[in-house]
């Protein structure tokens, strides 16, 4: 497995889907322990991964490069940098913990556990993707078991937000597929001299033809790809989707949506639309930070007008996003280190909120903020890990939320001053809604109606603890992250800002 | 004159011609088998066809494969068989053949109370040999009567249930509007005759091109046989006749339908308009007559108003063979797309769409087929839970309808892409923006089916019991789904055929 240590990474699970597939529907713990066996070697293989990257390079590492559909010029292209790393970590993490976070399934467990898989396969395809024909189809193929997923194993709503999900995500990569092909026609193969799809060739801007250097060309095939990505992030206003989906799916899949796919929109404006139109990227960057800072402040106060704890914390996720596009406006070390740092940290925490949220939702099947009181006496094992993820949602001191956020400030502030203080008070309205939160469902008086309520459980402390112990590590100690990263995106901030 | 002017065929001509030449025997074998049967034993009509179009398709394939750089000339200069024919050859054995075995377990065919079964099968192998002809015609009379060849056959087809209202009333929608459109065509083909003096396509082009027409003379021509074509294909806005025909003929004819001669219209449509419009003998270069009058704006127009008005009218549909049929309206859209500056490129791409296209089409129609059997009905609402209920076949049907949808890692996307490029690639910007709008109101109503299959939870009461399907369904939409997945990721071979037909087809002589 060594020479194709990310193949083997993103198509073991698909392996494992295909097994699935052909175990009879009613051996349903056979099901579920090959799906996790599929997710683990992943997860296994991402270690080798944390040990083995070459923290002194921007170059790209772990590549493979084939000819796939030669009269195209398609390649598969795999690699990883600095700023891939920390999303196929915590894409393998994540999965894995899902899968046994979803023991419990069990409506056609197979259907589940199979599509799960697959979606495991195109999310960590689209990270390690080089080649854009490759990316888009990874892009794409996320899409159809999301559907599945929200749709058939979801909340009564599941109809509505899972087509919902899909024709936002589809409207905003058909817009990509356009640019994609722009830049396929008009970038030039160094080697051959033809058109291509290499996204490295893409990155040099002397592979560009005349007219990929108009300057008019390159801000709508930036607005293009920027649409697209921002959908996915998502960027008010095109955020409509995720509430719904959020609060209708099922909690491993709301664990993956707020964990890894919203992570996608950007890390796609940081793969690909940095580096292909950093002129285009200077240009926005202002835009950017205003969106980000509208993101922060919008998705908090919507937070707090929340009455259902998972619907509160998929509006938290647009408030923590925003930070993220708020960074990566900036361009400064700081900033963008903090915004990729913020990226992993986000995806931790609000996995274990979600996870904390489901736990919750199984016992009492409600998950109305009102409706709870006392809890703390009735689940005090519980009650401390889901204020532990809490605080680490606002970002206390300690925890890793603080680091990245404090680095994003440190980034934005020269550079943005009045958006990074409008920005600021986003810390404050989150405190306010995650405390409030925390008051009216852990504290106060007991309501009798949860006397029965049972204390979290093993296999549910199992899908916590790690991620836990990462969030604390990195609150008192970031470099293991951020040293994974930081040689690649100082690169990215040459590139973009000169 | 030059009907007159027959030269002998040589043996290698005469061979090209070979799986023509069998469809033709399958049909009167087959109609004679029947006869002496009396209708009663439908097997013998039923075999014959199947081992005719076995027997032809291996002689097209062998002939695809061998990649005879030489066109054949087919009685005189009337027909030609060249690499583009071969290709449609191919497509259309394979479209008659997958109809036949489809339709054999099929209620609505051979459950009908209706005599003489046996017609339905010697009847496509009679309109898959029209289809070949038309795809090889070269001259105004052959296409005309190549047109109107499979033109009766369909509807004779559409009618195939007598007792039935949907049927017959099919059958004669079909009938007028193919009236009137030939009549169109026909007038516009006068035209051209007169002015060129010649009626095959090679002479039209050189009459063209040493100024034989004023502009405005060409485009009233070219207009009016365009309409003709137009109804073939069942572009918008001579579309009217497709949704009902395709709602009323049974199902396992509706699906030959949405394939076969809407390939063969395009197929001719290549064949003529390249030969007499886009004049360059270099693919690459595209033409310089149909600069003259606008042509390249014509299509677009109507290719944006084909996707448009297909894709709004199909949101609505509650009927999933009506909506099949408009979702096979909106691909005409597409295709016309790479028809716009009848550049090498994009003929190319319309090929190997109409190559996806078939596999992901027929898929859907014989799923319909397939649960007509056990639900006698096509409503969305019937629909709800079958997901569960035939898990295999179901999974079968996303993949068809993702595939027309055109999301990845599905046949269709890659087709579009090559659409998308094509036209992208010759800067029309506004005709590419409409079809990727397009594409996302298309998938609403694809996944419509797909929701009622799947997401939805059947009401209390209702028939959850599995549903079994026929093992030679099981087939043949295992042997669809198979190309409509492969080629999806690794297209670069099936891409390379399309490519060489296009490459293969002869303008001269």
């Amino acid at each position: 497995m060594g020479e194709h240590i990310l193949s083997w990474m993103t198509f073991f699970p698909v392996i494992g889907a295909a097994v699935i597939a052909f175990i009879p529907s009613e051996r349903k713990e056979i099901i579920k322990t090959v799906a996790a066996a599929a997710a683990a070697v992943p997860l296994i293989l991402a270690v080798q991964l944390f040990v083995n990257f070459d923290r002194g390079t921007a170059a790209m590492q772990f590549v493979e490069h084939y000819t796939w559909i030669k009269s195209f010029n398609i390649e598969y292209f795999m690699g990883i940098d600095g700023l891939s790393v920390p999303m196929v970590l915590l894409t393998a993490l994540l999965s894995f913990l899902c899968i046994i976070a979803s023991w419990n399934i069990a409506k056609a467990t197979k259907g589940y556990f199979a599509l799960f898989l697959i979606l495991e396969a195109a999310m960590m395809g689209v990270f390690c993707a080089l080649d854009f024909f490759l990316f888009y189809l990874f892009w794409e193929l996320m899409l159809l078991p999301m559907y599945f997923l929200i749709g058939i194993w979801g909340g009564p709503r599941r109809e509505y937000a899972a087509i919902k999900f899909f024709l936002y995500t589809l409207a905003g990569s058909v817009l990509m597929l356009l640019a994609m092909i722009a830049f396929y026609l008009n970038v030039q193969d160094p080697t051959t001299g033809g058109h291509t799809f290499n996204m490295l060739y893409m990155m040099d801007q002397s592979n560009h033809s005349q007219w990929l250097q108009m300057t008019n060309i390159r801000h709508l095939l930036w607005i293009g790809l920027f649409i697209g990505f921002a959908i996915k992030v998502p960027i008010f206003p095109f955020h409509t989707w995720l509430p719904d989906a959020h609060v209708e799916a099922p909690t491993a899949v709301s664990v993956i949506l707020a964990g890894v796919l919203l992570k996608m929109g950007t890390y796609g404006i940081l793969r690909i639309s940095y580096p292909i139109l950093p002129d285009a990227a200077v240009w926005f960057s202002y835009a950017l930070a205003i969106m980000g800072a509208i993101n922060i402040l919008y998705g908090a106060y919507c937070a707090m007008a929340q009455t259902d704890m998972k619907k509160l914390v998929a509006y938290s996720s647009i408030s923590h996003m925003g930070y993220v596009l708020l960074g990566m406006a900036a361009f400064t070390t700081a900033g963008i280190n903090g915004a990729v740092l913020q990226m992993f940290n986000h995806g931790t925490i609000t996995a274990m909120m979600f996870l904390c949220v489901g736990v919750v939702y199984d016992r009492a099947h409600t998950r109305e903020i009102n409706g709870f009181g006392g809890l703390g006496m009735q689940m005090p094992l519980y009650t401390s890990f889901f204020s532990f993820a809490l605080f680490a949602a606002i970002g206390l001191p300690g925890l890793s939320g603080f680091v990245s956020e404090a680095m994003i400030f440190i980034g934005a502030f020269p550079v943005y001053r009045t958006v990074a203080m409008i920005s600021a008070l986003g810390i404050i309205i989150g405190a306010a809604y995650v405390l409030w939160m925390l008051q009216r469902v852990f504290l106060g008086p007991k309501n009798d109606k949860w006397d029965s309520l049972p204390d979290i459980n093993a296999r549910e402390m199992f899908t916590l603890v790690p991620i836990g112990i990462i969030v604390l590590v990195l609150g008192v100690y970031p470099m293991p992250v951020l040293d994974l990263m930081r040689v690649s995106l100082n690169h990215l901030i040459k590139v973009v800002a000169g | 004159m030059e009907l007159l002017n027959l030269n002998i065929p040589s043996w290698s001509d005469m061979a090209s011609w070979i799986p023509e030449a069998v469809l033709a025997g399958t049909f009167l074998v087959a109609l004679v088998g029947d006869l002496v049967v009396r209708g009663r034993r439908t097997w013998l009509p039923f075999a014959i066809t199947v081992f005719g179009l076995v027997t032809a398709g291996s002689y097209a394939v062998a002939a695809v494969l061998h990649a005879d750089p030489t066109a054949h000339s087919i009685m005189g200069k009337l027909m030609v068989v060249d690499g583009m024919a071969g290709f449609f050859r191919l497509l259309f054995i394979f479209t008659g053949l997958a109809t036949v075995l489809f339709a054999w377990t099929s209620e609505e065919i051979m459950g009908h109370k209706r005599e003489n079964k046996g017609e339905f099968y010697y009847l496509t192998a009679l309109m898959t040999l029209a289809m070949c002809v038309m795809a090889e015609a070269r001259d105004l009379l052959m296409l005309f009567l190549s047109m109107e060849g499979v033109g009766l056959v369909s509807y004779v087809m559409a009618g195939y249930m007598r007792t039935s209202l949907r049927s017959t009333e099919a059958s004669l929608k079909y009938v007028i509007f193919g009236a009137v459109s030939s009549a169109i065509m026909l007038y516009g083909l006068s035209l051209l005759y007169g002015m060129t003096g010649s009626l095959t396509f090679a002479g039209i082009r050189a009459g063209l091109l040493a100024g034989a027409a004023n502009p405005f003379g060409l485009l009233t021509a070219a207009v009016l046989i365009l309409v003709g074509m137009s109804y073939k294909i069942a572009a918008v806005p001579f579309h009217y006749w497709a949704p009902d025909v395709y709602e009323g003929a049974p199902t396992p004819i509706s699906a030959l339908f949405s394939v076969g001669p809407k390939a063969a219209g395009f197929a001719l449509m290549i064949r003529f308009f390249y030969t007499t419009l886009a004049a360059g003998n270099d693919p690459a270069t595209g033409s310089t007559l149909i600069a003259d009058f606008n042509w390249p704006l014509l299509v677009a127009v109507m290719s944006a108003a084909t996707m448009i008005y297909a894709n709004l009218v199909a949101l609505r549909q509650t009927n999933v063979k009506r909506l099949l049929a408009y979702s096979s309206i909106s691909h005409v859209g597409y295709i016309l797309m790479g028809f716009v500056l009848l550049t090498g490129q994009g003929l190319q791409a319309i090929l190997f769409y109409l190559l996806v296209y078939t596999f992901m089409n027929l898929g859907a129609f014989f799923f319909v087929v397939a649960i007509n059997n056990h639900l006698k009905s096509e409503d969305l609402q019937d629909y709800v839970g079958l997901g569960f209920r035939a898990p295999w076949a179901g999974a079968m049907m996303v993949i068809f309808l993702g595939s027309l949808a055109g999301i990845p890692p599905f046949a269709g996307f890659v087709g579009k892409l090559y659409l998308f490029t094509a036209v992208m690639d010759k800067q029309w910007f506004w005709l590419v923006i409409v079809a990727a709008v397009n594409s996302v109101i298309g998938l609403y109503y694809y996944f419509k089916v797909v929701k009622a299959m799947f997401l939805t939870r059947p009401a209390e009461g209702a028939d959850t019991s599995p549903l079994k399907l026929h093992w030679l369904q099981y087939t043949v939409l295992g042997v669809l789904t198979v190309p409509t997945l492969v080629l999806g990721i690794y297209f670069g071979q099936f891409k390379a055929l399309a490519d060489q037909a296009i490459a293969l087809m002869t303008v001269h002589m």
